[in-house]
């Protein structure tokens, strides 16, 4: 059987009857264009994510504490949680409350109501890194310290955001207004991201009591408190998490009360969550590519009746039963295949467009991290060949039913 | 000496209901190498039916037929694509090339399907255009000719595949007289440069370019001989098994 000649006639039948060749491909080119949409939007946010994490560092510890009702027994409080770093550092270097404060932010007349305000301890600005438990580092100015903490100072460390925009990068030394209380400026973080509204550069650190005393904000759901530790190392992230969880375990003599994650498992629960998100979409995608092949049969076995005295022809010529079939699988093939190419181009397209529109309505929150839905090179080729792979499965029934075609009768038919 | 197509004591029976048809009933016939025979019949004679034998595109109930010395009657679909490929040219009363596909492709279709080489295959398929003047014609589309032109392409298929026997099907029944003629003047200079050639048709003034007449009526040669013998084209008065009278 001649391949290049079989590729070459279906190519010339899909050219010579565009219409009907594409509406035969459409169910394919929508199919594997979903695909690849999803699969290239799952790329970026998965990229995404990692480089957020990335950037939070990768020995950092998160514990929550979820509230318990009026339970009897006493909250593991940050008390608890210093004599654990102490006891243990080797494995722990340090503890920070983390509460995120629902304060209105005030310069002069201006409100600055996206700007996040966090109380920590002196424990979050890391002395040896010169930098805080989630990578930012400073600017100018000091961060809070323990004296700072210790007395409930009005004392606050800014992002680059508001020290650009309220102070015109001349923010030390100055008083800016949360909920009220002046607060004086004695640090300003270094850029980290595009210092846009709203992003992780507008934020505002502030002595973790103080914080609690304005009321919390938003947490994530039923959380009680949030610290945040940091384990020597990457590598002894997950024994230092243990013994936090052993100590937890011990106050609350229960699991349910508490959460300790490491980044690394925050980013792995993260990445599976979006890969289970992401096979339930793909597997949805498919079923539009199931049905684009079997409107490819339906074609074939249209083509087929209707080509049924070229067949016998091509029999009577000593065309044996798999050059005919291999003609028309070919060709289903080939009609299956153009139409993922087509396909790709398609999802490619949309995943720009969505790349464009999620690129807009998050660059303010986006910390500098880009986000670009782009498929890898192998889920090209997969979604390509699974195209091809619908072609010939079903075009195998029809190429079939004309390979066994009676050649008298195949002659006869008109 | 070997006969090139020889059908021993051929039956070919048709279920039609509770009926039994018998198309060809008990025949036997041979033909040599660079004969020119025509096999004539009324429709129903069973003339199309020993096409198909002889042509290798069905096999008869009972009986043997050896082609170029080999028994093909009892071979399978493939192995008759094969046997039809190597030995047998056909010419159809409907041209029946393909539309979609240039002069050239259709006629390199039989070297194609026997694995010969695309440059051999061109070579051998512009020479046989050649063979019937249309060598000018050969990326033209099938339906850019006229009805002879057409028929020409297909002997020019036919003849590409460089086969032991042309077979051709009432070749002139879709042509007017004139190219008629000319087509069966083709099949007559093809005989007299050495090949074999099967006629079939029911038309006696066509009978008669052939050098040998097979008449059948109701599955049985009822005459073999010389074309040139008045009793060849004479017709049958005799009854048929139903009670029709003969045409």
């Amino acid at each position: 059987m001649n391949f290049t000649q079989s590729f070459k006639l279906a190519l010339k039948s899909l050219k010579t009857s565009k219409m009907r060749a594409f509406l035969t491909m459409l169910g394919i080119i929508i199919g594997v264009g979903a695909v690849i949409v999803i699969l290239s939007l799952g790329n970026g946010m998965t990229n995404m994510m990692n480089s957020q994490f990335e950037k939070m560092g990768s020995n950092l510890i998160q514990v929550m504490t979820y509230g318990r009702g009026t339970g009897g027994t006493r909250d593991v409080d940050v008390e608890d949680l210093y004599e654990l770093v102490d006891k243990y550092p080797q494995y722990l270097t340090g503890v920070t409350p983390y509460v995120s404060a629902s304060a209105k932010v005030r310069y002069q007349t201006d409100d600055y109501a996206r700007t996040s305000v966090y109380g920590v301890s002196e424990a979050f600005f890391k002395e040896d890194t010169k930098g805080t438990m989630q990578g930012e580092t400073l600017a100018e100015g000091r961060f809070l310290s323990y004296i700072d903490v210790d007395r409930h100072q009005n004392v606050c460390v800014i992002g680059d955001y508001l020290a650009q925009t309220a102070f015109r990068g001349d923010a030390l030394g100055k008083t800016i207004s949360l909920s009220g209380v002046p607060y004086t400026v004695i640090g300003v973080l270094s850029k980290s991201g595009d210092s846009s509204e709203g992003s992780a550069d507008d934020v505002i650190y502030i002595p973790y009591e103080n914080a609690q005393r304005m009321g919390t904000g938003t947490m994530m759901m039923g959380t009680d408190e949030m610290f945040l530790l940091t384990a020597t190392s990457r590598d002894t992230a997950s024994a230092a998490k243990g013994i936090v969880e052993k100590r937890l375990y011990k106050t609350y003599q229960s699991s349910d009360y508490y959460m300790v994650m490491t980044s690394a498992e925050m980013m792995d629960a993260m990445n599976t969550m979006m890969n289970t998100m992401l096979i339930v979409l793909v597997a949805i995608a498919a079923i539009s590519l199931l049905v684009g092949g079997i409107g490819i049969m339906n074609i074939m076995l249209v083509s087929v009746t209707e080509r049924t005295r070229e067949i016998g022809i091509r029999k009577s010529l000593g065309a044996k039963q798999k050059d005919i079939r291999g003609q028309f699988v070919i060709e289903a093939g080939t009609t299956s295949a153009v139409g993922g190419v087509l396909g790709i181009v398609f999802g490619l397209l949309l995943a720009r467009a969505a790349t464009i529109a999620v690129g807009a309505i998050m660059s303010s929150s986006m910390n500098g991290i880009t986000f670009s839905a782009v498929p890898t090179l192998s889920d090209i080729a997969v979604s390509f060949g699974v195209s091809v792979g619908i072609g010939v499965l079903f075009g195998y029934l029809p190429a079939n039913k004309a390979a066994k075609l009676n050649p008298i009768d195949a002659l006869r038919y008109d | 000496m070997e006969h090139l197509i020889e059908l021993k004591d051929v039956y070919k029976i048709y279920h039609m209901g509770d009926e039994d048809v018998h198309a060809l009933d008990g025949v036997s016939l041979t033909i040599d190498k660079g004969e020119f025979v025509a096999i004539v019949g009324q429709s129903g004679s069973g003339k199309s039916t020993a096409m198909n034998i002889i042509g290798c595109l069905d096999v008869p109930t009972s009986g043997t037929y050896h082609l170029g010395g080999v028994d093909v009657s009892t071979m399978d679909d493939d192995q008759q694509a094969e046997i039809r490929n190597k030995m047998l040219g056909f010419i159809f009363q409907q041209y029946n090339l393909i539309p979609k596909l240039t002069v050239l492709e259709n006629v390199e279709l039989p070297l194609l399907y026997a694995g010969v080489g695309a440059e051999e295959r061109k070579e051998r398929a512009v020479a046989a255009l050649g063979r019937v003047g249309l060598a000018d014609k050969q990326k033209n589309l099938p339906s850019q000719l006229s009805g002879g032109q057409q028929q020409r392409v297909s002997i020019a298929r036919a003849l590409a595949g460089n086969p032991s026997v042309i077979l051709a099907d009432e070749p002139t029944g879709a042509l007017d007289s004139r190219t008629g003629r000319e087509v069966l003047g083709f099949l007559q200079k093809l005989n007299q440069e050495g090949d074999t050639v099967v006629l079939i048709t029911h038309d006696n003034s066509i009978a008669v370019k052939a050098k040998r007449i097979v008449r059948l009526q109701d599955g049985r040669i009822i005459y073999d001989g010389d074309a040139s013998d008045p009793a060849a084209v004479v017709q049958p008065e005799e009854t048929g098994a139903d009670g029709e009278v003969g045409v």
